[in-house]
């Protein structure tokens, strides 16, 4: 009984052991764990749109504007309304979502590439917003003038502001929440629907499934996750980026989604993990690090589709 | 009155280049169900290669060649990439695009540098037409002149040659246009070749008139997405008439309310999504 949990739970648990003991061993890699911070938090941003992709077959290429919206509705919020960073998680996470609910009912009709360009200039259209609405936004230069505050619950507090740490679990914790409720999810008959989408979405519709319907649910549902994670990306840096709304961005949801493989549930993690790294690596090494990054989203396509974690899935024959 | 008819000709113009671009990247979504991300990198290239050709074959040779060169860029691009994703999910073939413009856009500023440059054109153009339209220098007359007999050439090519018809016939049902002995393959590379064309073209004009930087194409693709999205996929005649519709429209639009030029066209896409999804002449049931 106790072989056959650990066995059958081997990924979770070699996921969790690794993420809980980021700041023992990272540091000795040459890391640090506002590093981790930002793997953890593009991996929510990943898996939220592998949600789609992966697991419903629909391909949006703009999450970069729920990631973006959900960054600066948390940023707005805490700078304008209250210092408090659940409630500023919370209103970046409902604006974000929310706004892709409403864009969904747009979206939903249309399939393929027709989608994903759809999806492209949706998310474009918040990019100029945030870019050109200077007073509010900060345009360009980004959104300043909020930071993250020690958050009190009673019996003790965590000081997610001074300790790089405390923050980290914070992300993690609300990263496990995001992953097990997507888990959830998954596993409910309305995830067996969106697989069923995926598979074959005549045959779905043949029988008797609302597809618009699911879609358009999966879609929102989608974008209030990814919005989440933009809105713990805003604490990270104390900063909203306008570039994080940019079509680049939404490339690299997808990016990383493909590249940790997109038809696993913990694929973009992995993908998280090796973006994050070949970021950091590119970045410090050349100035030319397009032409780098560029040259691996082509071999990832041509030579590795599957993923990391789909050729390891492959190769273990399951 | 005369804001507005500057702002008319502007909108006309920069509707041109919209519709050049457009067309291009519409005739690869067509046959080859490709959204080409790299299509304004492939506009730069144009550019960049006319600066190279013309100190020896001066701007009209270079506005004949260096189109056709982007076209042979273009077919060896889709020979060596983008061929081998026609099959996968969309997805790869977005990313494999996406990542190829990144890689042109540095191999760009590799070769010629990352500051913007100037292309030279005739002294000729430069001229206003007359004096109180000074406004209008005969570069803008030509362009537009350039992009009519372009587009003119391109509908021509589809409907009176061989390989043109074929490529319509492919947009309609590229099955049975393979099953009765067409090379489906070879057609997607000469109809990929054809777009990059266009590119390529609207690279030179534009380099004449903004001058040359890397990144040049970005501000263009973004409003091409779009007037293919409003005229329908599917319909080429539709993505013409969207390309001069949100350039006219963004154009006017700077003469009343200057900061919601940008944005009108995506409140254009976002109306014609909601009262008439499949695009102003898109055919029910195309590709969506």
């Amino acid at each position: 009984m106790n072989e056959n949990f650990l066995s059958r739970h081997r990924q979770l648990l070699i996921v969790w052991a690794l993420l809980l003991t980021v700041p023992f061993w990272l540091p000795m890699l040459g890391g640090y764990t506002a590093l981790a911070g930002r793997v953890v938090v593009f991996a929510l941003a990943a898996m939220s749109f592998n949600l789609l992709l992966g697991f419903t077959g629909i391909m949006s290429f703009g999450h970069a504007a729920y990631f973006g919206l959900g960054a600066y509705g948390c940023g707005l919020f805490m700078k304008f309304v209250t210092a408090s960073t659940l409630l500023g998680v919370l209103a970046g996470t409902l604006v974000g979502g929310i706004a892709g609910t409403l864009f969904g009912l747009l979206l939903v009709r249309r399939r393929g590439v027709y989608f994903a360009m759809v999806t492209i200039a949706f998310g474009q259209v918040c990019f100029y917003i945030a870019y050109k609405w200077d007073e509010f936004t900060g345009g360009y230069d980004g959104l300043r003038g909020f930071a993250r505050a020690p958050i009190d619950f009673g019996i003790f507090k965590l000081d997610i502001a001074a300790s790089n740490n405390a923050f980290y679990y914070f992300v993690v914790a609300i990263f496990g929440l995001a992953v097990g409720l997507q888990a959830l999810i998954l596993k409910s008959p309305f995830g067996r629907t969106m697989l069923a989408i995926r598979e074959n979405e005549r045959r779905a519709r043949f029988l008797g499934i609302p597809i618009e319907k699911h879609i358009w649910l999966a879609f929102s549902i989608s974008c209030f996750f990814t919005a989440l994670a933009g809105s713990l990306y805003a604490l990270l840096n104390n900063f909203a980026d306008p570039l994080g709304l940019n079509y680049i961005m939404s490339g690299n949801i997808v990016m990383i989604t493909v590249m940790g493989g997109m038809r696993t549930f913990w694929g973009p993690l992995v993908g998280a993990v090796l973006f994050v790294a070949l970021q950091d690596y590119v970045s410090s090494m050349t100035t030319n690090w397009m032409f780098f990054v560029g040259l691996t989203f082509v071999a990832v396509v041509l030579f590795f589709p599957r993923g990391l974690m789909g050729m390891l899935q492959k190769r273990a024959g399951t | 009155m005369e804001l507005v008819l500057f702002n008319l000709a502007n909108g006309l113009i920069v509707g041109a280049f919209y519709v050049l671009m457009a067309l291009g990247l519409s005739l690869i979504i067509n046959l080859s169900n490709v959204v080409n991300f790299a299509h304004g990198n492939f506009l730069a290239i144009g550019g960049y290669l006319a600066f190279t050709l013309t100190p020896y074959i001066g701007f009209w040779g270079a506005l004949l060649v260096s189109p056709l060169l982007t076209a042979v860029f273009g077919y060896f691009i889709e020979q060596v990439l983008i061929r081998h994703v026609y099959a996968r999910n969309h997805i790869y073939s977005l990313l494999l695009t996406f990542g190829l413009g990144f890689i042109l856009q540095d191999v760009c500023r590799f070769i010629w540098g990352p500051s913007p440059l100037p292309l030279g054109i005739p002294d000729i153009l430069s001229l206003p037409i007359t004096e109180e339209l000074f406004f209008i220098t005969w570069y803008r007359v030509f362009m537009v002149a350039v992009v009519i007999v372009a587009v003119s050439g391109l509908f021509a090519f589809l409907r009176f040659t061989r390989v043109g018809m074929r490529i319509r016939a492919g947009t309609l049902d590229l099955d049975t246009v393979s099953a009765l002995g067409v090379n489906v393959a070879a057609l997607r590379s000469y109809n990929f070749a054809v777009g990059s064309f266009l590119a390529g073209l609207a690279g030179v004009l534009a380099a004449g008139q903004i001058g040359l930087n890397p990144n040049m194409g970005d501000d263009l693709i973004m409003p091409s997405f779009i007037a293919i999205i409003v005229g329908g996929v599917g319909s080429l005649t539709g993505t013409l008439l969207g390309g001069l519709l949100i350039g006219v429209a963004a154009a006017l639009t700077t003469v009343f309310y200057p900061a919601g030029a940008e944005a009108v066209i995506y409140v254009i896409m976002a109306i014609v999504l909601l009262i008439r999804p499949r695009g102003l002449l898109g055919e029910e049931g195309m590709l969506t």
